[in-house]
């Protein structure tokens, strides 16, 4: 009962807080000369606190600190037995000279490029001729997101059935009807990989579509009427209109599709474990086999090591893109 | 408050009309599309268009049906298929009778029935913790607002840029050995829940939609003697049902897919879920069966997708409105 009335009788000061208009704000600075902690209690303070405390606790300790604990880890050498020990750049120099790395930064390249390449526009030609259609436009819908409720790993173990690489295999089968040979599929280092990004560009394609949908609903029509009237035809109109339209959710898809796949991991680890001989070790399996497969017990340092590389790396890469799109859309 | 809150001013609103559109959102896309997209009326009058366009439609068609719904009618398929036919003829329809027994065995002899409460009691817990975090924190941030509001909401955006793979080895870590608490977290289901719960992208969502609702209805309360919980609980809950329905699905869905995860802090196979224990069993279980399993784990989702189709896909177009 007491609460609320401390309530009532503040109500005027919360509201100079809750709008920040000038008023308000001219008003705010009389009010709040004299800040001490029984004003504090007053203006609800306590309540503010109640509220935000879950979040604080949760964040602080399953996110803030883990953030700053990966800095931290990554120059010392921690095992779960002893304290850890600082050990200044030992662990990116033992990562750098470790010769995997190359391997698997050459291998989460390729991947990203082939999913670039596959996965990129494959969505953005969906949805434009989704969105032409005028009746099956919610049935279409929900078949292009289908693949996206299958879970993850589920997807990827029925893959793995439908690469059987026998010649009675279900893709091979597919492959007969049109007089192809049947192809290794993940046995063989060369097919490995693109065999990994047909599923994952499968399974990611959905929502991206279901994103340029919605992008293209609030394409105003004005600029198809006006594009008409200087007398643009259909390539023209989806050329000079569409694309341009779609430009800033295009290049955020492009970035989040880029960091996405930097830290692939389901696919490589369920499909081939990294193999055939580690044509498909990824980055991140090879920060897990750091920290959770040695046969030596966790090398930790090293994990959060190239953790932070890579982070670092697609943070400056993100950084960079942002600037070069931002010189473009200004244009 | 400088700062954040003319940036988040526009996407609010925009963020808002989505929301109200939620609803009805089907009947806006086909009468922007009855209005006219790329095509005029007149392009479609034309004989090449209407061609092209009947075309595109049987592509589309069968494109979907097959690439869509294609695999998963045949993991339904081959769940009651013996394994020699799947092996040997894998588009025929049961060429030696269908064999409903496999649904059973995978049931009851792999336990997928264990494994599933234990996939409901995942997600079930991720969802409680991630509304609770995402709705306190965005209506202290968003509606009672302390001085020190735009620094926690900084620090949460920020968490936002760090790649998750940052978190990976200190978050296992941490639950191997949380402070303050002396035992670790480790095969409890908390090791799952409160990191998820750790989500900005949720309060990001919850708060900019808390910035839209009209203040003067808080003011009204307040008058009439409501005190800051009565308000969260009796005015902006129900406000909110169009959002906490999206974060609800996302948090649902998350849960229902994660993998490395729960694989790294649920070791012991009595309390891990599906996405978890199929990998695993795969090698010991004979192929009719474990098809049978995938199919079992697969028809939850698929159900929840399919009566829940609207929110699904608002909520898919939403985060990339946001993203935008």
């Amino acid at each position: 009962m007491s609460t609320t009335a401390i309530d009532q009788t503040d109500a005027p000061a919360e509201a100079g807080a809750g709008h920040p208009s000038p008023e308000a704000a001219a008003r705010t600075p009389s009010r709040r000369r004299r800040r001490t902690p029984l004003t504090w209690l007053r203006g609800g303070g306590l309540w503010n606190l109640a509220f935000l405390a879950p979040m604080l606790i949760v964040f602080g300790v399953f996110s803030w600190w883990p953030i700053a604990r990966s800095v931290i880890m990554s120059f010392q050498k921690t095992n779960l037995i002893s304290d850890p020990v600082w050990v200044g750049l030992d662990n990116f120099a033992r990562v750098l000279a470790d010769p995997n790395l190359g391997t698997a930064v050459a291998n989460t390249l390729y991947f990203a490029g082939l999913a670039l390449l596959f996965g990129f526009p494959l969505p953005i030609i969906m949805a434009v001729l989704m969105s032409e259609v005028r009746r099956g436009k919610g049935l279409y819908s929900a078949l292009a997101y289908l693949p996206v409720v299958v879970p993850p790993v589920v997807a990827v173990l029925l893959w793995k059935v439908f690469y059987n690489a026998s010649p009675d295999g279900v893709f091979n089968t597919i492959l007969g009807w049109a007089g192809i040979p049947p192809q290794p599929w993940l046995q063989s280092p060369a097919t490995a990989m693109p065999s990994l990004v047909i599923e994952a560009t499968w399974a990611a394609a959905g929502g991206s579509i279901i994103i340029y949908l919605a992008a293209l609903i609030a394409v105003p029509p004005e600029l198809y009427d006006a594009a008409e009237v200087d007398g643009a035809g259909i390539w023209r109109k989806i050329w000079h209109v569409t694309l341009p339209q779609l430009r800033g959710i295009l290049f955020i898809m492009l970035i989040l599709q880029v960091i996405g796949t930097a830290q692939v991991f389901l696919e490589p680890y369920l499909f081939t474990g990294g193999g055939p001989n580690n044509a498909t070790l990824t980055v991140l399996l090879l920060i897990y086999r750091y920290a959770f497969q040695n046969s030596l017990g966790g090398a930790y340092g090293e994990a959060t090591a190239l953790s932070l590389m890579l982070a670092v790396f697609l943070g400056l890469l993100s950084w960079l893109y942002f600037k070069l799109t931002d010189r473009w859309s200004t244009n | 408050m400088t700062a954040p809150a003319p940036s988040s001013a526009q996407p609010s609103t925009a963020l808002r009309q989505k929301l109200a559109g939620l609803g009805t959102r089907r009947r806006d896309a086909s009468d922007a599309g009855g209005d006219r997209g790329i095509l005029s009326g007149h392009d479609r009058r034309k004989r090449g268009v209407r061609v092209s366009m009947a075309g595109v439609h049987v592509v589309l068609f069968v494109g979907l049906v097959v690439a869509g719904l294609g695999p998963l009618l045949w993991l339904a398929k081959a769940a009651v298929t013996p394994t020699q036919d799947t092996l040997s003829h894998p588009f025929e329809l049961w060429p030696n009778g269908i064999d409903w027994a496999n649904l059973e065995t995978a049931w009851n002899d792999i336990h997928i029935d264990q494994y599933f409460l234990n996939t409901i009691w995942v997600a079930a817990g991720s969802w409680f913790f991630q509304l609770l975090i995402a709705t306190t924190a965005g209506y202290a941030l968003s509606v009672l607002r302390p001085k020190y509001a735009p620094i926690l909401n900084g620090l949460v955006l920020a968490t936002l840029f760090v790649p998750a793979v940052v978190l990976l080895v200190p978050l296992y870590l941490t639950v191997l050995h949380p402070p303050l608490i002396d035992t670790s977290l480790l095969n409890t289901y908390w090791a799952v829940w409160l990191p998820a719960a750790a989500n900005a992208f949720n309060i990001l969502l919850v708060k900019r939609f808390f910035d839209g609702l009209p203040r003067e209805v808080f003011e009204a309360a307040r008058t009439d003697g409501a005190g800051p919980f009565r308000v969260f609980w009796s005015i902006v809950l129900p406000m909110s049902k169009p959002i906490l329905g999206v974060v609800s699905v996302f948090a649902v869905i998350a849960a229902w897919k994660d993998f490395l995860w729960p694989l790294l802090v649920l070791p012991d196979p009595a309390v891990q879920p599906l996405s978890v224990r199929l990998p695993a069993v795969q090698s010991q279980t004979e192929l009719d069966v474990f098809l049978a399993a995938l199919a079992i784990s697969t028809l939850i989702p698929i159900v929840l997708f399919l009566v829940f189709q609207r929110l699904f896909l608002s909520g898919a177009g939403l985060g990339g409105a946001v993203k935008g």
